[in-house]
């Protein structure tokens, strides 16, 4: 009936604007963190139990400054690891529930790349501030100035291959039941590497050692969880949805 | 053009339908009909490509829309039985940012009037958390009118919750997408005129 139009209207469609990935991971990010920021409480539980579980070994140790010098580093190392785990919960159920999630998967970009922002943001929000108040818990345990430094840029390389790893975890459990238990089932195994070099770096430069090696090693974990972390959520939340 | 072709949905035992074949060209306009639990839901995910059929195929323009992904997602504005709002954001942020992850940035300014064309210029600036169900819908419809540049729209239940004063405002919105060259494919219970040049109906739950 209206044949003619409809070429022309389809032509008009074929030359329509290409969708904008850079925008689109931009806005992931930004909408997570505003809403993180509204949700001042969920942030705020990752930080209190990082800081109380760290503080809770000296007071029950007492002032044995050797003997918490030497358990500081791993301390440290796995209360960060168990306080970024707080935050996975929440990371893709909250937008399954709400339909966002489903927005999310039907983008005109590749899902893993905002699948990637969502992690980024999850890093902001949860990560960076368990690198920055690291030191201040550091003191507690009498850790030189050298090691205080080694702890900052070791959990700077590490805890966002943390939260990649964990964001598989997250995918991977969504829609199951007693997930909470099903992702430190999953992801805990994983972090052991990290929690490895990641305790190693700190306890070589306390033994007088280089931990550029332990680095390098956490930096090349971060590098492979980077590739290989999206693509594998993309893929879980997409047989999730279905 | 949209073809569907042989298309078979199963969920757990239950076969929901089987065999089914249309097609959509420019200017169409498909309500899908069929009691609860027919399956309506199920095939309009099918056309997004979050559900993938059990036996048949779906076609864009003569390929499968499998190997087109994401530039078959470009051409769709697909708006669930689920809001996909967040709560915790007032109106115009969620539109922005949605518009945004769709590839398409718009100001607040534009999102305001979108909101507004749907009584919402007073609710602009409210938690969605805050807003009535009715509202919370309209929120979601007034992502339409930034997509005049998807040729095909999906919408579950576009008019639930709707109070009838808006409800005219959607059919309209519908039936200008449809003079451009546009698609619709929907599902309701609800009586909605809505002005289409080609209308057709597509029932659902009489197979057995």
């Amino acid at each position: 009936m209206n044949q003619p139009n409809t070429a022309a209207t389809l032509d008009a469609h074929a030359e329509m604007p290409e969708p904008r990935l850079g925008a689109a991971f931009l806005a992931v990010v930004r909408r997570d963190v505003l809403l993180a920021m509204r949700r001042r409480a969920d942030l705020l539980t990752t930080l209190v139990f990082f800081i109380i579980v760290a503080s809770l070994f000296p007071l029950g140790i007492g002032p044995e400054m050797n003997v918490l010098r030497v358990i500081g580093p791993g301390v440290l190392w796995v209360a960060a690891l168990l306080a970024a785990m707080l935050a996975l919960n929440r990371l893709f159920a909250a937008d399954f529930a709400d339909g966002t999630l489903e927005q999310l998967a039907l983008a005109p970009h590749p899902l893993s790349v905002l699948v990637l922002g969502k992690v980024a943001a999850l890093w902001v929000t949860t990560g960076l501030p368990l690198v920055v108040i690291a030191p201040l818990l550091g003191l507690q345990y009498d850790l030189p100035a050298a090691a205080l430094y080694t702890l900052v840029a070791a959990l700077a390389l590490g805890t966002p291959t943390l939260a990649l790893i964990g964001a598989v975890g997250a995918a991977l459990t969504l829609g199951a039941r007693g997930r909470g238990v099903l992702i430190s089932l999953l992801v805990l195994p994983l972090y052991i590497p990290v929690l490895i070099f990641g305790a190693g770096a700190v306890d070589a430069v306390m033994s007088g050692l280089d931990a550029g090696g332990h680095l390098s090693l956490l930096g090349a974990l971060l590098l492979v969880s980077l590739v290989v972390a999206p693509l594998a959520s993309a893929a879980a939340l997409r047989i999730a949805l279905d | 053009m949209l073809q569907a072709h042989n298309l078979e949905c199963t969920r757990g035992e239950r076969v929901l339908f089987r065999h089914l074949e249309f097609r959509l060209g420019a200017g169409e306009l498909l309500r899908v009909e069929g009691p609860n639990g027919s399956g309506k839901t199920s095939l309009l995910r099918m056309l997004c490509g979050s559900l993938s059929p059990t036996a048949g195929e779906l076609r864009w323009q003569d390929t499968d829309i499998r190997k087109l992904g994401e530039r078959y997602r470009a051409v769709l504005a697909y708006i669930g039985h689920q809001n996909g709002l967040k709560a915790d954001l007032n109106g115009v942020e969620n539109l922005q940012l949605s518009e945004a992850i769709a590839g398409m940035p718009v100001t607040a300014e534009a999102a305001r009037q979108a909101l507004a064309r749907l009584g919402l210029a007073a609710h602009a600036e409210l938690p969605v958390r805050l807003l009535s169900q009715g509202q919370r819908r309209r929120v979601a419809l007034a992502r339409l009118a930034f997509r005049a540049r998807c040729p095909l729209w999906v919408l579950d239940e576009p008019f639930v919750a709707l109070d009838t004063a808006v409800v005219p405002e959607i059919a309209a919105l519908l039936a200008a997408h449809l003079r451009r060259g546009g698609m619709v494919v929907y599902t309701t219970h609800q009586e909605v005129p809505i002005e289409a040049a080609e209308q057709r109906v597509l029932r659902l739950g009489q197979a057995a």
